[in-house]
């Protein structure tokens, strides 16, 4: 893929992260930047993918080190967010809340 | 359809879920639905990603996915909802630690000969990812209370431009072509002391902030590696962390009305000298009582305004404060809660802890709305709360929390803080309410405390 398609994902992505985070509730911040926090696990997908061509021990240690930390980041993000807001889970809908 | 390209269509339908999935958890409905629905976006994406054809080495991609699940299962099952804070720091700071892995290898692979446009990419990402992993575990211990966090730590806001400039200065010379794995592994080494140096002075309060910092840098340094491995699943996921991340910040930052640029070079932390000086030291007596005392206070006050703060989360005492507020409520008592936006370790702690005490959400106030309340409540009962309710935020200028929004809950007509012993808050702040004659202090374990007070209250 050229540099040029390349930036321009990363720009338009950029603007889709700016406007889906808008006007957040203070109540929700901390589970949302968990949600983000658990989407950035998406380094696991360049471990895996780096780990076939590698040679040698050493870059095959550091990358099962890297998909290790990239699994945590995943699974455990996501995990802790479902946590978190499972807390809401079960409480009646707020009557303010209707709009 | 060839398999590339079954890939890259998974790879959107991935990214459609990721979007759709963030946009859910906005609201606090659909927000575990939400969750739901990014997760599965990340499993489609690990799918599509095993079905590409450089897949190689299954056995140590088992390994270390095994091994992930391992450690990120139980830890995220077993976490306390009061140390969900210090686990998202340190989930963050393995996602960059990753990062900066698969950018050393990269570099390691090609001795260091790549085009330009990933070299650049490889170095940003090693250097951003590498201060992500270091400062989030700093950030850890710090919410941790480890010992060796305890010690201020002086502000080092020029040591730290030199050694950024440094950092910067062997990144290009990398980037000029000098190929060399030692400077590569130099690089780290400095990007992580600096990720050191630059959390370490921060003070507790401010921490939030700094998470939500490292979480959107993760997301860039994804993202730049996303570019050197021609991975559009990278590039976008990590891109959107990094700008919604950034938003994030910025919005917490403004709920503590501190600046990004004061949370990591001024402000707390540094100032330690003129922190006690703060407070005048004239008439500093503190008033204690029991809990019959508070008992009584509480049974015959129209409107009652509970304060939560940290010291509830770490007594775990939600449940109890929902008790006496239910105990209170039968006896025609009006009882609300005022949510000081970080209140407790991070935004929106409270509102977790409260709920899961099953106390209602229409219950809860936010600070704009509470503050107005304050002249016709009768008490206020603060829980291990401190630096959210500090008038000296509002008067003292020297202080390191002056201008921080408020809870004004000396405007009440008497206060009652629980509070463990006269520590100061986080921040270390000293607290001129608790001085005020109109407060009472009852000291010990929240939880303790507040089930003696409705222990009291029964027995009236």
């Amino acid at each position: 893929m050229d540099l040029l398609t390349e930036i321009a994902i990363l720009v338009l992505a950029a603007f889709v992260g700016f406007e889906v985070i808008s006007k957040v509730p203070n109540t929700l911040h901390t589970p949302l930047m968990s949600a983000t926090n658990a989407i950035h696990g998406i380094v696991l997908l360049g471990a895996i993918l780096v780990i076939g061509p590698a040679d040698g021990f050493l870059n095959d240690l550091l990358l099962v080190i890297a998909i290790a930390f990239g699994t945590i980041n995943v699974v455990g993000g996501f995990l802790v967010t479902d946590r978190m807001l499972g807390m809401f889970k079960g409480r009646r809908p707020d009557p303010g809340d209707e709009s | 359809m060839s398999r590339s390209d079954l890939v890259d269509l998974l790879y959107i339908v991935g990214f459609a879920l990721f979007i759709a999935g963030l946009r859910m958890v906005r609201g606090p409905r659909t927000a575990v639905r939400g969750n739901q629905v990014a997760a599965a976006g990340m499993g489609i994406a690990v799918v599509a990603t095993l079905l590409d054809d450089r897949i190689g080495d299954w056995a140590l991609i088992v390994v270390g996915v095994a091994v992930g699940t391992a450690v990120g299962i139980p830890s995220a099952r077993s976490v306390k909802m009061t140390a969900m804070p210090q686990m998202v720091a340190l989930f963050n700071g393995v996602g960059g630690g990753a990062v900066a892995l698969i950018s050393l290898v990269e570099y390691r692979e090609t001795g260091g000969d790549l085009p330009a446009e990933s070299l650049i990419p490889v170095l940003f990402a090693a250097v951003i990812g590498s201060v992500s992993f270091w400062g989030s575990n700093v950030a850890f211990s710090k919410l941790q209370e480890l010992g060796w966090t305890k010690r201020r730590f002086p502000r080092l806001t020029v040591p730290n431009a030199a050694l950024a400039a440094l950092v910067l200065a062997v990144a290009v010379v990398l980037a000029a072509g000098v190929e060399s794995e030692g400077l590569m592994w130099l690089l780290l080494v400095l990007a992580g002391v600096l990720g050191i140096t630059l959390v370490l002075p921060i003070g507790g309060a401010d921490m939030p902030v700094v998470i939500s910092t490292l979480n959107a840098f993760t997301g860039l340094s994804a993202a730049a590696a996303g570019v050197a491995l021609d991975n559009t699943a990278l590039i976008v996921a990590g891109m959107l962390v990094g700008a919604s991340g950034s938003i994030l910040t910025k919005q917490m930052a403004e709920a503590m009305n501190r600046s990004i640029g004061n949370v990591f070079f001024g402000g707390f932390g540094g100032a330690a000298g003129t922190v006690a000086a703060g407070a005048d030291g004239a008439d500093r007596t503190v008033r204690s009582t029991s809990a019959g005392d508070v008992a009584i206070q509480l049974s015959y006050a129209r409107l009652v305004v509970v304060v939560p703060g940290y010291g509830m989360a770490v007594a775990q005492a939600q449940r109890t404060v929902a008790d006496l507020a239910a105990e209170l409520e039968r006896r025609g008592v009006e009882v609300l809660y005022a949510i000081h936006p970080v209140a407790g370790r991070m935004p929106g702690h409270m509102n977790v802890l409260l709920a899961e005490a099953d106390v209602p959400y229409a219950k809860l106030r936010e600070m704009d709305e509470i503050n107005g309340e304050f002249a016709r409540t009768d008490v206020a009962l603060v829980i291990g709360a401190n630096d959210v309710i500090n008038p000296a935020a509002r008067s003292v200028t020297d202080s390191p929390i002056y201008g921080m929004p408020i809870l004004d809950v000396d405007k009440a007509s008497s206060v009652v803080v629980l509070k463990r012993s006269m520590a100061s808050g986080f921040a270390g702040v000293d607290n001129p309410l608790f001085y005020d004659p109109k407060t009472s202090m009852l000291f010990g374990d929240a939880k303790t405390s507040v089930g003696d007070v409705l222990a009291e209250i029964h027995a009236l």
